[in-house]
């Protein structure tokens, strides 16, 4: 609505964005070897889509890239600008997993609020970025009094707001309502530019939409296919000739590579 | 609404109360009708009132005791693994002892007063506040600590930011069960031993045959645990204000669309 505010906001403050480099990453649950010496690079400050079948490993993926799961690894993953892993990472999931007693505002800043870095020019921050992102009625409404769509766009802004120059999204919008998702995904190809964007999906319409470039995850132990790289800048449009046909090999390269239980979810979409 | 339907149940009580001394004619010094109870309680509302403060005030120093007992622990278990170790076989014991078989102990080494009274009522409660909180703390969603580790946070602004929070609806309803029960605690203390205090004043009673006295004693009672109920169960609401109707109701009815 008002744009003066929009100058103090964007991926300003974020350092900048570093190769993810995986090398010779091993990880077995129990029973089940998931990786097998995977040697896979992420480009700093693009926008990388993994797209595979329910249950291949991609989540298991980007957990181990963000740290949570360190367990049983060998291998090695690393950043390009020699930093540990540390403080370089944001992270959005499938759930908005808002805290539900805190205000939506309170939510935004609760990666500050848990590191004790709160603080009055923090909290301007996030009250510039709901305002642009169409959320300033909504600052001190409480999860609960929102919808969906609402509700991940708060989880997309806690994102923002941690400033890091890696963001790590495991299917974020799988669970809006087609029109939610398309204006999800616009917001967020927008928001996020700049950083270094892992994100793994099972939507290839989504994928195409939004990644600079596109692997194909699929098998056990999971082997990633070469990378598609689709004509333009995202975020493109859905109805673009170049997309749907290349929504056609995508799914035809998934069915290919995959077991007969992986059906193709959203492969009639046009 | 809720005091309407508290109400009527009530007053139907007392109706069926009336309606068996009629039918049955027992005579008073078993079972008194409603109306010589009311008398009683009237002409004997000064002792009433006296021995009913000094119960509320055992309850509710029990209440205050425990609960800070109980969430403490709860607490100090789910910050410290070794802790924990210690403490959770501690508890469950302390619950394998009848806490009734405990009273005259209590009351040798606290002596008649309210202390004996009030640990009582802590003891009862303790296990119930732990059990509920602890479990709360436990249960954490764990996306949601995932998240905080991903945000790099402080090991204790995670207790206090997520597990606390989040653990509140159990130790709420824990709090409920400790209030139901610490009565209990609170009267069997002033049985076994104790010269104040409705317990006291309903053996006093009982001993020398004034049952109407006994049964407005035992009125009173009901009357001071139920309004404590009342008043925590709305405390608790306050409490969790995100919860609405248990929170499972609005949860489907959202369905308003974006803006």
């Amino acid at each position: 609505m008002n744009n003066n505010i929009k100058t103090n906001t964007g991926p300003a403050k974020r350092p900048s964005p570093p190769d993810i480099f995986l090398e010779k990453v091993s990880f077995t649950y129990p029973g089940e070897e998931i990786f097998r010496s995977l040697n896979f690079t992420v480009k700093g400050g693009q926008w990388t889509c993994l797209i595979g079948p329910s249950g291949c490993g991609k989540s298991t993926l980007l957990r181990l890239i963000s740290g949570t799961l360190r367990e049983d690894l060998s291998g090695e993953i690393r950043f390009s600008d020699d930093n540990v892993n540390n403080r370089l990472i944001a992270w959005m999931a499938q759930k908005d997993l808002l805290l539900p007693w805190l205000t939506v505002l309170d939510n935004v800043c609760l990666g500050a609020r848990l590191r004790g870095e709160i603080s009055a020019e923090k909290r301007q921050r996030a009250i510039s970025l709901l305002e642009d992102a169409g959320l300033g009625a909504y600052v001190s409404s409480l999860p609960s009094e929102l919808s969906g769509g609402m509700r991940q766009r708060v989880a997309l802004l806690r994102t923002l707001m941690e400033g890091r120059p890696v963001i790590l999204m495991d299917e974020p919008f799988s669970a809006l309502d087609a029109l939610t998702r398309l204006k999800l995904q616009d917001l967020a190809s927008g928001m996020v530019k700049g950083a270094t964007v892992l994100m793994v999906t099972h939507d290839p319409l989504e994928a195409l939409r939004l990644g600079h470039r596109i692997y194909v995850m699929t098998g056990r132990p999971a082997q990633l296919g070469s990378v598609l790289i689709p004509p333009g800048l995202p975020p493109r449009k859905p109805g673009d000739p170049a997309i749907v046909s290349l929504q056609a090999e995508l799914i035809d390269r998934l069915s290919r590579t995959s077991h007969e239980e992986f059906g193709i979810e959203g492969g009639g979409k046009t | 609404m809720n005091l309407v339907r508290l109400i009527s149940i009530s007053v139907g009580l007392v109706l069926i109360w009336q309606a068996i001394v009629l039918l049955t004619g027992v005579p008073p010094y078993i079972l008194p009708g409603p109306l010589s109870v009311a008398e009683a309680a009237l002409t004997h509302s000064g002792s009433l009132f006296d021995h009913a403060i000094t119960t509320l005030f055992e309850i509710i120093a029990g209440l205050l005791l425990g609960t800070l007992l109980g969430a403490s622990s709860a607490l100090s278990m789910i910050a410290s693994l070794s802790l924990k170790r210690w403490l959770l076989p501690v508890l469950v014991i302390s619950q394998a002892i009848p806490v009734f078989a405990l009273a005259p102990l209590l009351v040798l080494w606290l002596g008649y007063g309210i202390g004996s009274k009030i640990a009582m009522a802590v003891l009862i409660i303790f296990f119930p506040v732990t059990a509920a909180f602890y479990d709360g703390l436990r249960s954490t969603e764990p996306e949601w600590l995932e998240l905080a580790q991903v945000m790099n946070a402080k090991p204790l602004a995670v207790i206090r930011h997520i597990r606390m929070p989040a653990a509140l609806p159990a130790f709420a309803s824990g709090l409920r069960v400790a209030t139901a029960v610490a009565p209990i605690g609170a009267i069997v203390g002033e049985w076994v031993g104790s010269s104040k205090g409705l317990g006291f004043y309903m053996l006093h009673a009982n001993a020398r045959m004034q049952i109407d006295i006994m049964f407005a004693a035992l009125a009173v009672l009901a009357i001071v645990a139920l309004t404590l109920y009342f008043l925590m169960d709305r405390a608790m609401i306050k409490i969790v204000y995100w919860q609405k109707d248990n929170g499972l109701a609005t949860k489907a009815q959202r369905h308003e669309g974006e803006k």
